[in-house]
C-alpha cells in the first residue's frame, strides 16, 4: 500500500529542502562569486550578489603568481598515487579477514582504527627527520607513502564492511563448482566488491586530496601540491578576498566536481557498508 | 659524415654544458606585496643567468617561520635563499648556521645600506642577510578626518594627543574607527607593537638579570593605556587583527590612524589599492616624554643557509634582489612610489623617490630613530627594539601576545593578563637557564 | 570451511598491512617517546642531554594544559553534538520526497569537499570578519551590533565551521541508514495512529543507533586532531581560548622550537586519543557486529 502523499506537503518540503541546501552550499557559492569579483566589489556594502561586473582578473592574478597546473598535478598524482598503493596493499588484507575471520580479527582492526588517532603534530619531527635521512624531503614518494599510511586503517575497515556483504555461500558454491582459486576471484568476487572498491577509492582521494598537514610540511616545489597553493593566500596585505577566493575556487573545484559527479559511489562509500 | 658527428658532439657538449651547470634555487619568500613583485620581476634576473632556475615557495608569514627555522636546525638542505627578519639573523648567525655575505661584488655598495639595517644584519662586522626593505613604524592618518575634527597632526606627537584625537575622530555609527593597532596573538604582531609601545611608556622586557618585568607599573601602564585607547577608539575585532587585516581596514577608509610598518606607506597611497590614498598623512611614532619613541626596526632579509647546495647561484641572486639595480628596475616598471623601501642611502637622496613617495621622509627619519642596542629607557642586557634577541623568545613572546589579545577581547583582566604574562615568561626563562 | 591453508594464506595477505601499520606506528611513537625524555631544542641540536620526566611535568604543569584539555573535548563534543543532531534531522528532510532530490543533496554535500584551510579562510574573512563580513553586515541590516565571532565566541566560532565541514557527512550516513528502514514497520505504526514523535523515538532513533555509533567513530578520529581551523582562524587565542591539545604541541614543538616538551606533549595526546578510543571500541563492539 502507498502512502498517499499531498502535493501541498510536497511543496512545503521542497521549500524547506532548497531552502537549507541553499544555506549549506551558501559559503561555497559565495566564494565562486566572489572570485568573479573586483577587489572592491569583494567587500562593497550592500553586498552584490549577481549584478556586478564579471571579471577574470583575479584569476589571472592567481596564475601569474603560482603555477597552478603544477601543483594541481601533484596534488592528483599524491592523493591518487597513495589512493591506489594504499588499495593494493588493503584489498588482501580487508579479503582476508573478512573471508577467513580469526579471533583477533576485530581487536587488528581497532587496533588499525586506532593508529589514526595518532597526533600528527606530535610526531611531525619523527617523521621529518627520517624523510630528511632518507633524501626524500620534498618527494613524492615521501608524500605518497605518508598518506597512503594515514589513510589505510579507513581503506581497510571500509573495504573490510563491503567484503563482508559478499555472500559466503557463493564462493563455496563456486568452489564447489570446481571453480579454482583464481577464477573464483575473476569471476564471483570482482563483480561483487568493485562498487565498494570504487567507493573506498573515492573517498579517500578526497581526503588525501585536503591533507593539509604533512603536504605543507614535507614539501617545497617538486611534491607541493595546491594546500601549499592555498597557503600563500592565507594572508596577503591589503584587500584580498576576490584573490582569495579566486585561489580557493581553483584549489576545491577539481574534488568538487569529481565528488558531484561520483556522488552515488561516494555515498555508498561514506555510509561503510556498516549502515544496513 | 663528419659535419654530422660534428653537430652531435656540439650538441652533446651543448647539453652537458647545460646540464652541469643548470642550477636550481629555491627561494622560501613571504607573501607580502614586495616579495610578490620580486617573484614577477625575476625574469630578468634569469635572462641575465640562464644557467640559473629559480623556484619560488611563497608562505604566509607563521608558516614561513616554521618551514625554515625547521630547515635550517635540522640542515634540511631545502631552500636555497630564505627570507628572515632581523630577529633570526644574529641567532642563526651565530650559531654558524648562515652563509657570511662578505664577498659582494663591489659594484653591489655595501656601505650604502643604511647603517641601522646593516647593523642588526651583522654579527661583528660580518653581513649575514641582505635586506630587502627595510621598516620602522610611524602614525598614518587620515588628513581630511583631522581637518574636519579641527585637529592638527604635529610631525612628532605624543601618545596623549594621538588618544585625544582618537576619540574624537571616532565615528562608530559611520564605521569610522579612530585608530587602528595590532591585536592578533604573536610575537611579530601585537607583541611587536605592544613591545615597542611599552618602551616608550619606560618599560622593558627584562631586567639586567633577565628578570620578567611585567609586574612593574610601567607595563601596566602602558597596557593599560593600548586597551582603553581600543576599546573606545577601535575597530570591532580589534584582538583578530594584524597587520594585513588593518591595511584593509585602512584602505578601505575605516581607521582614522593606524600606527604600523612604515611600508604600509606606500599601499595606503597607490590609487589602485587603497580608498583614501590621497588623504594619508605621516608623524613618527608617538612618545611619552621620556626619550623613548615607540617605533620598531625590522628588515626583511634574504639569507643563505649553510645547507644549501647551491650557495654561489644564491649569491648572485640576493646581489641581484637586493642591489640598487633592482631599485631601478622596480622603478622603471612600477614607479619610484613602490620600489622597497629603508635600505639603502641613496634611495633617500634620489630626487625622483622623494618626489614619488610624500612618506620617505618619514620613513627615514622613523628607522634613524629606532637603535635596537638600547630599545628600552633603562638598560637592558638584550638587542631588539619589539623583540628580545634569544632563540626562546618565539615562544614566550607568541604566549604572552594571546594573553594580551585576550585583554583585549575582553576575556580577561589587564591585571590577569600582565601576572600571567608575569609567570610564563619566568616559567620559560627558567626552563631556558637564564639568566646565563 | 577455513582450512589450514587458508588460514596460512589469510595471514600472508594481511601481513604487509599489518607490518606496515605497525612500523608507521612504533617507529615515530619510539622515536617520539625518546625525544620527549631528552632537553632537545631546535636551536641548540647538537646537545641534548637526557632529562627523564622533566619534559611531562613541564608540560603538563604549563598555564595552558588544562584549558587545552578541556578546549578538545568541547570541539570534539560540540561538533558531534550538532552533527549528528542536525545530520539526523536533515536525514529526515531528505527522505521526504520532494522536487529536486539529486541536486538538493548535491548541495548538502559540497562542504564536505572543501579543504579545511580554506574552508577556515572563507568563514573567517568573509563571513565572520566584524566589519566587512556577511553576518556583519546582515547583523547591520536588522539593525544590531555585529558580533565580533572569533574574539567574542572563539571556541563556538571554530565549532561552527568544522561542524559545516561534518555536516554532510553525518547527513549522507544517516541518510542511508533511514532509507533502509523497513516501510512495512513504519506503515503499521502510522496505522495505529501513532504520533510523529514517539514514532520517531520508537522505531528511527533506535534503527539509527548503529549509523550514529558510525559517525561518532569516525569524526571523533578526525575531530581530535582539528588543526587547520585554528592555526587560520584564532592561532588559539585569544589567550588560550581556541587552543587544543593538537595546537598546544604545536606551540611548543614548532613555534617555541622545544622538540622535547613538544614530544612529551604529542606523548599526551597519544594516551589520551586512546583512552578515547577505548571508549568508543568498547561502544562499537555493542553497536556493531564485527
Amino acid at each position: 500500500m502507498a502512502r498517499a502523499i499531498s502535493t501541498r506537503r510536497k511543496w512545503i518540503v521542497t521549500v524547506i529542502a532548497w531552502a537549507i541546501g541553499l544555506a549549506i552550499f551558501f559559503p561555497v557559492l559565495w566564494t565562486i562569486l566572489t572570485s568573479f569579483k573586483t577587489e572592491g566589489e569583494a567587500i562593497a556594502s550592500p553586498p552584490s550578489f549577481l549584478f556586478f561586473d564579471w571579471t577574470l582578473e583575479n584569476y589571472q592574478t592567481v596564475q601569474e603568481r603560482s603555477d597552478y597546473l603544477r601543483h594541481f598535478w601533484n596534488s592528483v598524482v599524491l592523493s591518487l598515487g597513495s589512493t591506489l598503493c594504499g588499495l593494493i596493499i588493503a584489498v588482501p588484507a580487508a579479503w582476508s579477514m573478512a573471508f577467513v575471520p580469526g579471533r583477533f580479527t576485530k581487536d587488528i582492526l581497532m587496533w588499525m582504527l586506532s593508529t589514526k588517532m595518532l597526533p600528527a603534530v606530535g610526531v611531525l619531527m619523527p617523521i621529518y627527520l627520517l624523510c630528511l635521512n632518507a633524501g626524500l624531503l620534498d618527494t613524492k614518494v615521501a608524500l605518497i607513502f605518508v598518506l597512503m599510511m594515514i589513510n589505510l586503517p579507513i581503506i581497510v575497515w571500509m573495504l573490510f564492511t563491503y567484503f563482508r556483504e559478499i555472500p559466503g555461500d557463493i564462493l563455496e558454491a563456486a568452489r564447489m563448482d570446481g571453480a579454482t582459486m583464481r577464477s573464483e576471484i575473476i569471476h564471483v568476487l570482482v563483480p561483487m566488491a568493485v562498487p565498494g572498491i570504487a567507493s573506498t577509492l573515492l573517498l579517500n582521494i578526497i581526503l588525501a586530496w585536503n591533507e593539509a598537514f604533512w603536504t605543507l610540511n614535507l614539501t617545497t616545489v617538486n611534491a607541493a601540491p595546491l594546500t601549499q597553493f592555498i597557503a600563500s593566500y592565507s594572508s596577503p596585505e591589503g584587500l584580498f578576498y576576490a584573490k582569495l577566493s579566486a585561489a580557493s575556487t581553483m584549489a576545491i573545484a577539481p574534488i568538487l566536481i569529481l565528488g558531484w559527479f561520483s556522488q552515488k559511489q561516494l555515498v555508498r562509500g561514506l555510509t561503510f557498508g556498516a549502515v544496513k | 659524415m663528419k659535419l654530422s658527428s660534428l653537430i652531435v658532439g656540439a650538441a652533446s657538449v651543448a647539453v652537458l654544458g647545460v646540464a652541469a651547470q643548470a642550477e636550481t634555487v629555491t627561494i622560501a619568500t613571504v607573501n607580502n606585496g614586495d616579495m610578490i613583485r620580486m617573484q614577477h620581476l625575476a625574469d630578468h634576473f634569469t635572462k641575465d643567468h640562464p644557467d640559473i632556475q629559480l623556484e619560488w615557495v611563497t608562505l604566509e608569514e607563521n608558516t614561513l617561520r616554521q618551514r625554515v627555522s625547521t630547515d635550517i636546525a635540522t640542515d634540511g638542505g631545502q631552500f636555497d635563499v630564505m627570507t628572515i627578519g632581523t630577529y633570526e639573523v644574529p641567532i642563526w648567525a651565530e650559531k654558524g648556521w648562515l652563509v657570511a655575505l662578505d664577498d659582494l661584488p663591489d659594484s653591489y655598495d655595501v656601505d650604502d645600506i643604511l647603517p641601522a639595517i646593516r647593523g642588526g644584519l651583522s654579527v661583528d662586522g660580518t653581513l649575514y642577510a641582505a635586506p630587502f626593505y627595510g621598516e620602522s613604524s610611524m602614525v598614518m592618518y587620515r588628513k581630511d578626518l583631522f581637518e574636519a575634527a579641527g585637529l592638527e597632526m604635529p610631525d612628532a606627537p605624543t601618545w596623549d594627543f594621538i588618544a585625544d584625537a582618537a576619540r574624537k575622530i571616532t565615528d562608530k555609527d559611520k564605521e569610522i574607527y579612530g585608530i587602528c593597532l595590532r591585536g592578533k596573538a604573536g610575537w611579530g604582531e601585537n607583541m611587536a607593537f605592544i613591545s615597542a609601545m611599552a618602551n616608550s611608556f619606560g618599560a622593558r622586557w627584562f631586567d639586567m638579570d633577565w628578570k620578567a618585568q611585567f609586574d612593574q607599573p610601567e607595563w601596566k601602564e602602558a597596557l593599560t593605556f593600548y586597551l582603553d585607547l581600543m576599546n573606545d577608539a577601535g575597530p570591532p575585532g580589534a584582538s583578530s587583527n594584524g597587520f594585513n587585516e588593518n591595511l584593509a581596514l585602512f584602505q578601505s577608509g575605516k581607521c582614522g590612524m593606524w600606527i604600523d610598518a612604515t611600508v604600509a606607506a606606500s599601499f595606503v597611497t597607490n590609487p589602485d589599492e587603497s580608498t583614501v590614498a590621497d588623504k594619508v598623512g605621516f608623524a613618527l611614532a608617538p612618545d611619552k616624554g621620556l626619550g623613548k619613541r615607540s617605533n620598531w626596526l625590522w628588515a626583511w632579509s634574504l639569507a643563505i643557509p649553510k645547507s644549501s647546495d647551491a650557495q654561489d647561484a644564491a649569491k648572485a641572486f640576493i646581489a641581484w634582489a637586493t642591489s640598487k639595480d633592482y631599485l631601478e628596475l622596480v622603478a622603471s616598471e612600477e614607479g619610484w612610489a613602490n620600489v622597497p623601501p629603508g635600505t639603502r642611502t641613496s634611495l633617500y637622496e634620489n630626487e625622483k623617490y622623494l618626489e614619488a613617495a610624500p612618506f620617505a621622509k618619514m620613513t627615514l627619519e622613523s628607522i634613524k630613530a629606532a637603535d635596537p642596542n638600547h630599545p628600552a629607557v633603562e638598560d637592558v642586557p638584550y638587542v631588539g627594539v619589539q623583540f628580545v634577541a634569544i632563540p626562546e623568545f618565539q615562544g614566550i613572546g607568541t604566549a604572552v601576545g594571546q594573553q594580551f589579545s585576550a585583554a583585549l577581547a575582553g576575556t580577561t583582566s589587564a591585571d590577569a593578563a600582565l601576572a600571567n604574562a608575569q609567570s610564563l615568561t619566568e616559567r620559560q626563562m627558567r626552563r631556558a637557564g637564564y639568566p646565563k | 570451511m577455513a582450512t589450514t591453508h587458508t588460514r596460512a594464506a589469510a595471514k600472508i595477505m594481511m601481513s604487509p598491512a599489518v607490518i606496515l601499520l605497525l612500523g608507521w606506528m612504533i617507529v615515530p611513537l619510539a622515536m617520539t617517546i625518546y625525544f620527549s625524555t631528552l632537553s632537545y631544542s631546535l636551536y641548540n641540536p647538537g646537545d641534548t642531554p637526557f632529562v627523564g620526566w622533566g619534559n611531562y611535568q613541564y608540560f603538563v604543569t604549563g598555564p595552558s594544559f588544562w584549558p587545552a584539555m578541556i578546549n578538545t573535548l568541547w570541539m570534539v563534543g560540540g561538533v558531534l553534538l550538532i552533527t549528528i543532531i542536525g545530520g539526523v534531522l536533515l536525514a529526515l528532510l531528505l527522505d521526504q520526497p520532494f522536487f529536486g532530490q539529486g541536486i538538493v543533496r548535491i548541495l548538502v554535500i559540497a562542504p564536505f569537499f572543501v579543504m579545511p584551510t580554506v574552508s577556515a579562510l572563507v568563514w573567517k574573512n568573509m563571513f565572520m570578519n566584524p566589519v566587512n563580513g556577511l553576518f556583519a553586515y546582515i547583523a547591520k541590516v536588522f539593525g544590531f551590533a555585529p558580533v565580533d565571532f572569533l574574539s567574542e565566541i572563539p571556541l563556538l566560532s571554530i565549532i561552527i565551521i568544522v561542524a559545516w565541514q561534518w555536516l554532510p557527512f553525518a547527513t549522507l550516513i544517516l541518510l542511508t541508514a533511514l532509507q533502509s528502514l523497513d516501510t512495512e514497520q513504519m506503515e503499521a505504526a502510522e496505522m495505529d495512529g501513532a504520533p510523529a514523535v514517539s514514532k520517531f523515538f520508537s522505531i528511527i532513533l533506535p534503527h539509527l543507533s548503529r549509523a550514529i555509533t558510525v559517525v561518532v567513530l569516525i569524526q571523533t578520529i578526525f575531530l581530535l586532531g582539528i588543526f587547520a581551523e585554528i592555526f587560520v582562524t584564532t592561532n588559539g587565542g585569544p589567550g588560550n581560548a581556541t587552543t587544543n591539545l593538537t595546537y598546544l604541541v604545536y606551540l611548543e614543538a614548532i613555534v617555541g622550537q622545544d622538540i622535547g616538551s613538544g614530544s612529551a606533549g604529542g606523548i599526551i595526546a597519544v594516551v589520551l586519543a586512546n583512552i578515547v578510543a577505548i571508549f568508543l571500541m568498547r561502544m562499537i563492539g555493542k553497536n556493531l557486529d564485527i
